[in-house]
């Protein structure tokens, strides 16, 4: 039995390839409904962050590429999908805190954690790299500072 | 065994068809795993003490697989046993949540374990948190549906989880919610952006009181509105419940109620919120008699801030399901970079505030009525719960020297919230900084301080953390309660850290002792217990 789970694990491993973004409801900040599967850059690389308000590594993680994200657009034309999973206590709070912090990435509303679950993410912030056609190619959980550098190597790679 | 089995198939025959069929979607499998492993030492200044396992283990891992319109997915969880802070109820292993799914572009289709929301919870929100030991996930059916643009539709039947079992209660609900800008082509364009939404949920638990004739069907409805114009949002739900005897409310049979109405609003640097809550007898759970985290179905979100410092933090308050009357403000504001008073890289501004009473009970010729008292709609008594008033600043200097200057005033009912004590009323301070020593090593100094003339007196806290990104950091925490009033208890909480990441992965070591609270160290946060001993956490996401 055990060894047929295994290979059957093996196997499924074995197809990981193409989109890898679930098909989940998150809202924009403006109440639309938007299926995270429609998320997409042109075959460009994009960047989707996981975070919430009252997590202050999360918050320097986004103010560090809030503060580089002019030049990563230039040189890569990346784009950044940051997902708040703040609950109802909190998601109000975001859009306000979004505008005065003067982020200009955009920002989605997780408020259940369903697309926290579905990326199978355990705790704020993590972070994944997608390459031009939706695959994970990088994820990084926490956040420390610095580590959008090796980010942007990551990135400078990808845009090659 | 027969679950595994189950799934095993399900994975095997989306994978043999994609064998056969090159245009089919290709599968993939993905997941997480999680555990927190703690050896106990003993303490008794602190009232630790070694369990006879001496060393106990909370673990988790998700298995999820995509295939083109199908997932499926499996949870196995294991408390052997369950870490100290943690209810023993989960002591165990086991396959507590697992589910298959289809969707398309209409509808979908969960069958087995499921979490759902509807509006803010007011009625039914099932969600789960291991930090906190919360996990109320329905097992039933659930279907979603969007028949046409901007209307979408759900439902669903389940049965509640709580620990390895599920509650007897069964709980039905339907929701739906209209986005008038996507139903009518007319108001795509318009800068108003309006949301409609109502939903419904009623509960059956068969009575077999013996004193009591209760309610087996408990019926709920909300409706909720949403409107925005530009960057101003207002957001309105309003909830009732039908009689509900239960432990929470001492088997009273009034009506329960609740509103919350929440504004956010933004012009340019400037952003503020406004929040109000009212809340009477709106505790609302598949089992009558459960308590504390347990069979809950409805959510009440509390409007006080999250505080992140863990002394800001050390006063936390959470929603009385009985009944409360809240108001909560904050104002953000970023100092232009470049102007004199803002700096070269800019400041940011952060004012907060928030206040609960409890409502006004009236029970004069109550006294053996089975509605228990009376209430007017919007009442506030003259006791305080909470209030909380801060003042945030944070300032970059340099592109190597940042700071966090943060300030609080606060008062906390012990006596009302936790049963025990009496007024606490604090004042607390943190200055954070954090300095890059060369490109990728960070030193961070994180003070903080806490005064209070009543329950454990004042704290002073200090954290030194070191950082190498992308996958070092080591630190150095110390919490002293130099004010007790009880000098044997004027203790010194320390923990010493050290992590490791790499892509998804992250293990990390601690050893000391920990007051219950928020922790956040080396990046992440978390709720903990208090505790003495030596840990362990490993993290990953795959």
């Amino acid at each position: 039995m055990r060894s047929i789970i295994l290979g059957v694990f093996l196997l499924a491993a074995a197809g990981l390839f193409a989109q890898d973004i679930p098909s989940v409801n998150v809202k924009s900040l403006s109440g639309e409904i938007v299926n995270t599967n429609t998320f997409a850059n042109d075959g460009k690389p994009m960047i989707i962050s996981l975070w919430a308000t009252w997590c202050k590594p999360c918050v320097k993680e986004l103010d560090a590429y809030n503060d580089y994200y002019a030049d990563w657009v230039d040189e890569t034309g990346v784009k950044v999908f940051a997902i708040s999973t703040d609950d109802s206590r909190s998601s109000s709070r975001v859009a306000p805190y979004v505008n005065a912090r003067g982020w200009e990435i955009p920002v989605y509303l997780d408020e259940n954690s369903d697309f926290k679950r579905a990326m199978n993410v355990a705790n704020v912030p993590h972070t994944f790299l997608l390459d031009g056609k939706g695959k994970v190619v990088w994820q990084h959980t926490s956040y420390v500072e610095g580590d959008e550098e090796e980010l942007y190597e990551k990135l400078l790679e990808l845009s090659k | 065994m027969k679950i595994i089995s189950f799934i095993a198939v399900i994975l095997c025959v989306p994978l043999m068809l994609s064998a056969q069929k090159d245009e089919r979607p290709v599968g993939r499998l993905t997941g997480n795993f999680n555990l927190e492993a703690w050896y106990y030492f003993k303490d008794s200044v602190i009232g630790t003490e070694v369990p006879p396992e001496k060393t106990l283990m909370n673990s988790y891992a998700n298995f999820r697989y995509d295939y083109g319109q199908f997932t499926a997915g499996i949870r196995y969880e294991g408390y052997l046993n369950t870490l100290q802070g943690f209810d023993r109820a989960n002591d165990g292993a086991g396959i507590p949540y697992r589910y298959l799914n289809y969707k398309n572009d209409q509808v979908e289709f969960t069958v087995g374990n499921f979490y759902d929301q509807f509006g803010n919870g007011l009625i039914l929100r099932a969600w789960e948190d291991k930090n906190i030991d919360y996990d109320n996930a329905f097992e039933g059916v659930q279907v979603k549906f969007n028949p046409a643009n901007g209307v979408y539709l759900k439902g669903l039947y389940g049965k509640q989880r709580t620990y390895f079992e599920l509650g007897e209660g069964i709980v039905r609900g339907i929701d739906g919610e209209i986005n008038l800008n996507e139903l009518f082509d007319t108001l795509s364009v318009s800068k108003s952006r309006i949301v409609l939404g109502g939903s419904f949920v009623s509960k059956f638990q068969k009575d077999e009181n013996i004193q009591y004739n209760l309610p087996e069907n408990v019926a709920a409805f909300a409706g909720r509105l949403s409107f925005q114009h530009g960057l101003f949002l207002l957001k309105g739900e309003y909830a009732h419940k039908i009689n509900d005897p239960s432990a929470d409310n001492n088997l009273i049979f009034k009506d329960g109620d609740a509103l919350l109405v929440n504004a956010s609003w933004s012009i340019g640097s400037f952003g503020g919120i406004l929040g109000a809550k009212w809340v009477d007898n709106m505790s609302f759970r598949s089992d009558y008699r459960a308590v504390d985290k347990n069979l809950q179905i409805n959510y009440l979100p509390s409007i006080t801030q999250n505080h992140a410092y863990s002394l800001i933090a050390m006063y936390p308050y959470a929603t009385q399901l009985t009944g409360e009357a809240g108001v909560q403000g904050e104002l953000f504001y970023r100092l232009k970079r470049k102007t004199p008073l803002g700096g070269k890289y800019g400041t940011l501004i952060s004012v907060g505030y928030s206040r609960i009473n409890d409502i006004e009970r009236k029970t004069e010729g109550l006294a053996n009525d089975t509605l228990g008292y009376e209430t007017d709609f919007l009442s506030v008594s003259d006791q305080l719960l909470y209030d909380d008033f801060n003042v945030k600043i944070e300032r970059k200097f340099s592109r190597k020297f940042k700071a966090i200057l943060m300030g609080q005033y606060l008062s906390y009912n012990k006596k009302y919230i936790e049963g025990k004590g009496g007024m606490v009323y604090a004042k607390a301070g943190v200055l954070d900084l954090s300095y890059k020593i060369k490109p990728r090593h960070t030193l961070k100094l994180e003070q903080q301080i806490l005064v209070t003339e009543q329950d454990r007196g004042d704290w002073y806290s200090a954290m030194i953390e070191y950082t190498v990104s992308p996958h070092w950091f080591f630190s150095v925490m110390n919490q002293y309660n130099y004010g007790n009033s009880d000098k044997n208890m004027r203790v010194n909480y320390y923990t010493l850290s050290m992590g490791y990441n790499k892509s998804g992965n992250r293990i990390q070591l601690n050893f000391g002792k920990q007051r219950e609270g928020v922790v956040c160290v080396g990046g992440v946060c978390r709720q903990v217990p208090s505790a003495y001993g030596a840990y362990l956490t490993l993290t990953s996401t795959f």
